[in-house]
């Protein structure tokens, strides 16, 4: 049970915020190029989503997992994209994506008249609260991991 | 959830300071600028500013998903965005046959609770930050639209209405890579 990492991306894809927690094995590029690839594929998976769906969709795409980890990710109806990266064992991170939305990004960022909402976040209190409310869950356990 | 607890007594209070704290701000900016014109810009881009933000906290707040056409969008906007940041519930009228225009029709303008327009201010929109607010709010879920009053009881028009115009949807698009 883990959390490995988190990003936030705006809806022109400029990554907002990225953090790791227990990430063992690096992408071995350059971390602008990681949220590029990272950003690209999420396009092209909404829109592969979309277009394959043989019914209407509300929520469109929402997680996908390999023989490892489980990519959650939650978009709002702004275009706000925020990407969660855990293992197998937790198979729902919605309300957990929702809060860091609500609780955490709205409270602390669009609240914050100071942080402009196209350019990466230097707001020290939003990462430190993430930081601790991603430790606080329920699944965050690196040693078990 | 102090936090939460917080929110719910936000929510009742009065909302006579807000409304004279816009009063006070549309008399300095009538005193910053000679003309309304201008300061009809201004408040409009106030609007713009507060509303671009003020949508997440409406997203987050509400936990509503994408509208599906117009008419949709309309009603959330009168019966759950005005009811959330105002209290009131405007009614939606006047749809064009399109159904890509609309008007929202406010019985009483929160904004404009004690005011008195002076007769050398007769083509001041008072309340225009509210365009403002409701373009830059629509703007953010990739709706383009244009936002007049085409009447204001300030003005000596029975009631105020808002005219709300579509104009395009905003495409998304995937940022311009170096390949």
């Amino acid at each position: 049970m883990t959390v490995h990492n988190f990003y936030l991306f705006d809806r022109n894809g400029n990554c907002l915020f990225y953090n790791e927690w227990n990430r063992k094995k690096q992408a071995g590029i350059s971390k602008e190029e990681e949220f590029k690839l990272m950003y690209g594929m999420l396009f092209s998976i909404r829109s592969f989503v979309s277009k394959m769906a043989p019914l209407d969709m509300k929520d469109g795409f929402l997680s996908f997992q390999t023989s490892k980890y489980h990519l959650h990710y939650y978009e709002t109806p702004s275009g706000l994209k925020l990407v969660l990266n855990t293992d197998l064992s937790v198979s729902n991170a919605r309300e957990t994506l929702q809060h860091i939305y609500s609780n955490l990004y709205v409270e602390l960022v669009v609240k914050n008249p100071s942080c402009s909402s196209t350019q990466t976040l230097d707001s020290e209190l939003f990462s430190s609260r993430l930081d601790s409310f991603i430790r606080s869950l329920p699944f965050y356990s690196p040693r078990a991991a | 959830m102090s936090r939460q607890s917080n929110r719910t007594t936000d929510k009742k209070m009065s909302s006579e300071l807000f409304t004279l704290t816009y009063g006070a701000l549309v008399t300095q900016l009538c005193k910053d600028y000679e003309n309304d014109e201008e300061v009809n810009k201004q408040l409009d881009k106030m609007g713009y500013n507060i509303g671009v933000r003020l949508i997440e906290d409406f997203l987050a707040r509400s936990t509503i998903g994408r509208c599906q056409d117009f008419r949709e969008t309309a009603d959330i906007i009168a019966k759950v965005a005005f009811k959330m940041y105002l209290g009131i519930t405007p009614s939606v009228t006047n749809w064009s046959p399109a159904g890509d225009e609309f008007s929202l029709i406010l019985e009483n303008n929160p904004l404009a609770d004690f005011v008195e327009l002076p007769d050398n201010h007769n083509t001041l929109i008072y309340s225009n930050l509210l365009s403002g607010v409701l373009r830059g709010a629509l703007e953010m879920v990739q709706m383009a639209v244009d936002v007049k009053f085409v009447q204001d009881t300030l003005r000596g028009d029975n009631v105020t209405e808002i005219r709300m115009k579509f104009i395009k949807r905003i495409e998304e698009n995937l940022p311009a890579g170096e390949e």
